[in-house]
């Protein structure tokens, strides 16, 4: 779980995602750009879990894609093992694809519902050409246990499980092919609250197995914090903040990290009566035009004069803990 | 406080192709003027269902509120004809739906929508119903609130509608407004604007409030009293924190340390319940909590407890007093 072992697995430098909007039937002209993921930068260490939080639209589950090459990233580059996949194609691509796996956030629109359970934990192991197909179905019931599911599920259809279950299949599928790393985009947000922690438990559980690295995608900062080593605060297409959790936490610098964390409600009166809570005005700008010089000036408890006019440096101000903002 | 609300024995029952689906199984509670109830529990434990069955907000058929009794300032509203009790809906009682997005007419302007209800209730001219409509739109925080009248929903970000779908609620001045999953599909840094927002209101108008969510974090700062809800009953009932404090239901209990929390440093694992709720088609005899329960005794196979008061105002429906006679040696919530 500790990231003492500071060897970078994935890296990621400048990587811009942008979604082209056209406009005209039959002749599609280029009008402008949604730039979801806008040029950002980081590292995530073998056997860690970095968290990756921000609202919606902020293009977290974006930035997973764009790793995993789902996307072709507009810009920037991705490493894997220093070895750059954003170039990739064709069968090396397909070589790299079965040590990054990837974990769906709705456990009901990301199963086949016309596969067997059976059959969709050993697709990665066909499509990769892994073991005889009499040895797959040893290996699909050995899963089955490792994410706590009875073997004996094997040939159900996935309407036949209920969505906690579904995302042990999930996972079941993402580790058919013993990846190095995941992306778990918001593998919980549409569990009920007693399940979300049993999956919890499960992919902890599995990291320590597996020696996995994660990269977790979520909302809620109160699993984030719970479940990552470092954690990456996004807004806008772009990180904001950049820390380990304990850091981040207790010493938050960006004020919009300041604003995220007092906004989490937490399950104690007590303190909540205490709380002070910064309300942040307004709403997220639109990706597609941006504010100009720093993205959150728009919304910024503490915005001062040079916040509108340059876009602040993503800059390291403390050991490990880096934040883009003009007052550091 | 004057009793503003009594529900007695409220049971709500979905009649489908697969069975009978036993959505509310007899709920009882009241609620003063003024005060502010959170019910919580997963989905599919009934909670919407019990509280849209208040103003008869069930789709029927399948659905059907086969007994029980809703007190509204003495009157019993599921008694009522589809006049009368259309007369309340949105007038007396103002409702918040989950979804801003579904929730508002597409294709008309939310100028519209809002002066509909004024219109018809407080039987205002347009003039009228427009001026109080510009009225509301300031009072729930919109910016130049005259303009943006004759804006169609889609113009509006989803903060903004759910502060529309506030101001319809709010529109004729209810004494009980019911908030259903109102900040569910939002961000959390619009959640903590609609929080603070229904809280200003609803000290600054003094109406009742039945705020529904899965969330215990949310209505732990603003919720007077909690009900929690499981399999389609209320399984603890106590002051707010009272319950956080002191919570005497192994249910609540799971689910309070299946939470992850901002203020604590984990390194813990997550205490989850494991298991699923019990099918609603067919519950069981006993407990529905029992196939889940760490703390479950042979009685709660065959017996369903009923809610029973532990304390001042906190009641729960448990055979067993948790903090007093361990059942097991070992502390069941400490995951081997």
């Amino acid at each position: 779980m500790s990231s003492d072992n500071q060897e970078v697995l994935v890296k990621v430098k400048d990587l811009k995602m942008y979604f082209p909007i056209t406009q005209g039937i039959v002749i599609q002209r280029h009008v402008g750009d949604i730039k979801a993921v806008d040029g950002i930068t980081f590292n995530i260490h073998r056997g860690e879990t970095l968290g990756l939080v921000g609202e919606s639209g902020c293009g977290k589950s974006t930035t997973g894609r764009a790793i995993l090459q789902l996307y072709t990233p507009t810009g920037g580059e991705v490493y894997f093992e220093g070895e750059e996949i954003t170039g990739l194609k064709g069968e090396h691509l397909r070589k790299m694809r079965r040590r990054m796996q990837m974990i769906f956030q709705d456990p009901y629109a990301s199963l086949n519902p016309r596969m067997t359970v059976g059959n969709i934990i050993a697709e990665p192991l066909e499509v990769h050409n892994i073991l005889k197909r009499s040895e797959r179905r040893d290996r699909v019931k050995e899963l089955l246990e490792v994410v706590g599911l009875n073997p004996y599920f094997i040939n159900r259809y996935p309407h036949e499980f209920s969505g906690g279950q579904r995302q042990r299949i999930g996972v079941a599928r993402a580790l058919a092919l013993n990846p190095d790393f995941i992306v778990a985009d918001e593998p919980i947000s549409a569990l009920d609250v007693s399940i979300q922690a049993q999956v919890i438990n499960l992919l902890e559980d599995l990291q320590e197995q597996f020696g996995l690295t994660y990269l977790f995608i979520a909302h809620d900062l109160s699993v984030v914090r719970h479940i990552s080593d470092r954690i990456a605060v996004m807004y806008l297409g772009k990180l904001v903040e950049l820390a380990d959790r304990h850091t981040l936490y207790d010493n938050p610098m960006h004020p919009y990290t300041q604003a995220l964390l007092s906004a989490v409600p937490i399950p104690d009166p007590v303190i909540e009566e205490k709380r002070q809570r910064i309300i942040l005005e307004g709403d997220v700008p639109s990706p597609q035009n941006p504010p100009k010089g720093c993205n959150f000036c728009t919304r910024c408890p503490k915005v001062f004069e040079p916040c509108y006019e340059q876009e602040p440096e993503f800059k390291e101000v403390e050991p490990g803990h880096w934040v883009a903002c003009h007052l550091y | 406080m004057a009793r503003l609300l009594e529900v007695k024995g409220l049971r709500t029952q979905f009649f489908t192709q697969d069975g009978v689906v036993n959505a509310v199984n007899g709920i009882s509670y009241t609620l003063d003027e003024g005060e502010t109830l959170g019910i919580v529990g997963e989905s599919g434990c009934g909670k919407s269902v019990g509280v849209m069955s208040l103003i008869r907000l069930i789709p029927s058929p399948p659905g059907k509120i086969v007994a029980g009794e809703v007190l509204f300032d003495g009157q019993d509203l599921l008694k009522m004809s589809d006049g009368e009790i259309r007369s309340v809906r949105g007038n007396k009682i103002g409702m918040i739906f989950q979804d801003p997005m579904t929730s508002l007419n597409p294709v008309l302007t939310i100028g519209r929508q809002i002066t509909e209800a004024l219109q018809l209730h407080l039987g205002m001219n347009n003039a009228q119903a427009r001026a109080r409509a510009v009225e509301l739109l300031e009072l729930v925080g919109i910016p130049s609130a005259a303009d943006r009248l004759d804006d169609y929903p889609h113009q509006f970000s989803g903060g903004m509608r759910q502060r529309v779908m506030i101001a319809m609620g709010l529109s004729c001045n209810p004494r009980l407004l019911i908030a259903d999953e109102p900040t569910t599909a939002l961000d959390v840094t619009i959640q903590a604007q609609i929080v603070d927002l229904v809280k200003k209101l609803r000290d600054e108008l003094g109406m009742a409030v039945i705020w529904i969510t899965h969330d215990l974090g949310v209505v732990a700062g603003l919720a007077d009293r909690m009900a929690v809800m499981y399999a389609g009953m209320i399984v603890e009932e106590a002051e707010v924190k009272e319950l956080y404090g002191n919570p005497r239901h192994p249910y609540t209990l799971g689910l309070l340390g299946s939470l992850p929390r901002l203020d604590q440093v984990s390194g813990q694992k997550l205490e989850s319940i494991e298991g699923l709720p019990p099918d609603l088609i067919a519950l069981p005899k006993g407990c529905p909590f029992y196939a889940r329960c760490k703390y479950r005794i042979d009685k709660c196979k065959t017996e369903n407890p009923s809610l029973q008061n532990v304390g001042v105002g906190h009641r729960i429906a448990c055979w067993i007093d948790v903090t007093k006679d361990p059942v097991t040696t070992e502390n069941p919530w400490q995951t081997a």
